[in-house]
């Protein structure tokens, strides 16, 4: 089966104040189809720059990322939008959604990238949330809804456009234990029953035991992977 | 379209900010509208006015009086086809708040300068008829309940009658129509020889002749003859068109359209800081937001769409509502300037006031929108 993911001899090096740092030091990685892949290592090993580069939200300073049939290094900003709006849905640690919108507008944003007709995406809308038991939730705004239940929004949000790959970054670093629990048990059954494709950054190893692969970053390096298998 | 939940939720955010910047963009816009509409409305007066009629007055100043001979004079100079005169009396009805635009004048002559005037013959027979007779206009008739055969006592602070009496009795022996000269003109004329005769003092003078000539191809060299006619006399004279007069007479107020001006550019250059800080400031507080739009997908360039939007929304929206409110306080105004309505000129000027607003206070925050780095705006840098 060929990767849906792909990085080749990747680095990423940035410039802070006068000194530049190399974060990520040629990396190669594939990522299968239908994987869950959770992104472990201390803090600053570079697990959130390998996921921006992943969900082409940054662009690597040398080497490839292949995602799909993409070169994403390769494309301009506004193709990259584009391409990011088709193709990622994000899971964030703050949840990070519009405050002024109902949980439903929310849900609702990425569709107002695409063709759809406005009952068309109250509809997608409606049925995401209702996919995160969040039905009856739809017309309350992100300060009227719990943390658990705001970072569902946010995985309504991620999943409303049907994208090839959800990336989360720490989606449970924000949860006590039960909220985390019930928020990897929908990433997991959004894997396993809709087969999507799902690379997570955590430094939660209860959160990692729900992934299919465990990659280990150290100081910009791969330094151990250990896979799981399903039952 | 499809967006606009999302700009007008964004243009929310903030509801008491974003309503005091509206009122402070509406409270504008009211000023521009009522102080340009004014202004236009007062430039439209005078182009309108007519330029066959000249006026005629002590070089001097106006209320130093011509002798009431010069218009046998006057009237031999070529080209003049008609002379009437004006005194003015300063009246007022029953209050000094009922200002009265009344003048002494040659009711017979004057109506035949002012050709636009329209008065029934028979009202101008009663008038050389009744010493006491004056002509009021239908409006002001109208304004005070007056009738013909009415008898009217009107005050003024300037003329004192040989009784030592302020207040003068006027017999109303007709009315005449003078919605084609427009607002600003005298709407109570009485018989100038009652008045000559029946005042105090400053008997024999009068403030203006009123000139009509054949042509007003003519007027500037009617009106060079009649200054040098009474050049190097006791009462030299000065003559002007009828928007010159008007023109010099609100010289004497201000100059109208530099203060207007001047007013209206204060406040559009404070408002265009106000709108700018708030429209900056609430970017600034959205930067993640906009982040997590950017990361959605939203390209640079709609995400400056949305900004500027809001900014347009918010311009555009609070002053056609300040424009509309100026329109709507125009007919309160009437008593003061007449019969105004809202140039539509001004309302044009003021979407594009409007326009540029909202380009010039929202453009700075939305490239700043526009320009985001998604990764260093989410995390926090």
């Amino acid at each position: 089966m060929s990767a849906l993911v792909s990085l080749r001899r990747v680095t990423k090096s940035y410039v802070r104040g006068k000194q530049k740092v190399e974060v990520l030091h040629g990396i190669d990685l594939d990522i299968q189809p239908g994987e869950f892949l959770a992104l472990m290592g201390p803090s600053g090993s570079g697990k959130t720059t390998m996921l921006n580069l992943i969900a082409g939200l940054d662009q690597p300073t040398s080497g490839e990322v292949m995602v799909g049939e993409s070169r994403i290094d390769k494309l301009s900003r506004g193709a990259l939008s584009d391409w990011r709006a088709r193709n990622i849905g994000f899971i964030f640690q703050f949840y990070n959604l519009l405050p002024v919108l109902t949980a439903e507008a929310n849900v609702e944003v990425p569709l107002l990238l695409t063709d759809l007709t406005r009952a068309q995406r109250r509809k997608r809308a409606q049925t995401a949330l209702q996919l995160v038991g969040l039905a009856d939730r739809g017309k309350h705004k992100p300060n009227e809804l719990s943390g658990g239940q705001q970072q569902r929004v946010a995985i309504a949000r991620a999943i409303v456009a049907d994208p090839t790959l959800l990336v989360c970054d720490e989606p449970t670093g924000d949860l006590d234990r039960q909220s985390a629990e019930e928020i990897m048990n929908m990433l997991q059954a959004l894997n396993r029953t809709q087969g999507k494709t799902i690379v997570m950054v955590t430094h939660d190893p209860r959160a990692a035991e729900y992934a299919t692969r465990e990659l280990h970053l150290d100081k910009g390096q791969l330094a151990r992977e250990e896979v799981r298998h399903v039952a | 379209m499809k967006y606009f939940k999302l700009i007008w939720a964004g243009l929310w955010r903030k509801k008491a900010r974003t309503i005091f910047t509206m009122l402070s963009i509406v409270v504008a816009f009211l000023l521009f509208g009522l102080l340009q509409g004014i202004n236009q409305g007062f430039n439209q007066a005078v182009q309108n006015l007519n330029v066959d009629r000249l006026y005629v007055s002590a070089r001097t100043n106006m209320t130093d009086g011509l002798p009431y001979a010069y218009a046998a004079r006057l009237k031999g100079v070529p080209g003049v086809r008609a002379v009437s005169h004006w005194t003015y009396f300063g009246g007022y009805y029953q209050d000094s708040k009922n200002v009265i635009p009344a003048f002494s004048t040659d009711a017979e002559a004057l109506f035949k300068v002012y050709r636009e005037l329209k008065v029934k013959p028979s009202y101008l027979e009663a008038m050389t008829r009744t010493r006491t007779g004056a002509l009021v206009s239908e409006k002001l008739a109208e304004k005070y309940h007056w009738k013909v055969g009415d008898r009217v006592p009107i005050g003024t602070s300037i003329w004192t009658d040989k009784q030592g009496s302020n207040t003068w009795d006027f017999d109303i022996v007709g009315t005449f129509d003078s919605t084609a000269v427009g607002a600003g003109m005298p709407e109570f004329y009485f018989n100038h020889a009652y008045f000559d005769e029946a005042a105090a003092f400053g008997n024999g003078v009068i403030h203006y002749y009123i000139v009509g000539i054949d042509t007003p191809v003519n007027a500037v060299r009617i009106s060079k003859a009649i200054d040098a006619m009474f050049e190097n006399s006791t009462y030299e004279t000065r003559t002007q068109t009828e928007s010159a007069l008007v023109q010099t007479a609100m010289k004497q107020l201000g100059d109208i359209n530099f203060i207007a001006n001047a007013i209206v550019g204060a406040v559009l250059f404070t408002l265009l800081f106000l709108t700018a800080n708030t429209m900056m400031q609430s970017v600034r507080e959205r930067t993640s937001e906009l982040a997590v739009l950017k990361t959605l997908g939203f390209s640079d360039g709609k995400v400056l769409g949305l900004v500027l939007t809001e900014a347009l929304l918010l311009c555009v929206f609070s002053a056609a509502l300040g424009l509309v409110c100026a329109t709507l306080v125009f007919p309160v105004l009437k008593p003061i300037f007449g019969e105004f309505q809202m140039p539509l000129i001004v309302l044009g000027m003021g979407a594009g006031m409007a326009l540029l607003l909202a380009l010039v206070s929202g453009l700075p925050p939305a490239w700043r929108a526009r320009q985001l780095n998604i990764v260093d705006a989410l995390a926090g840098r």
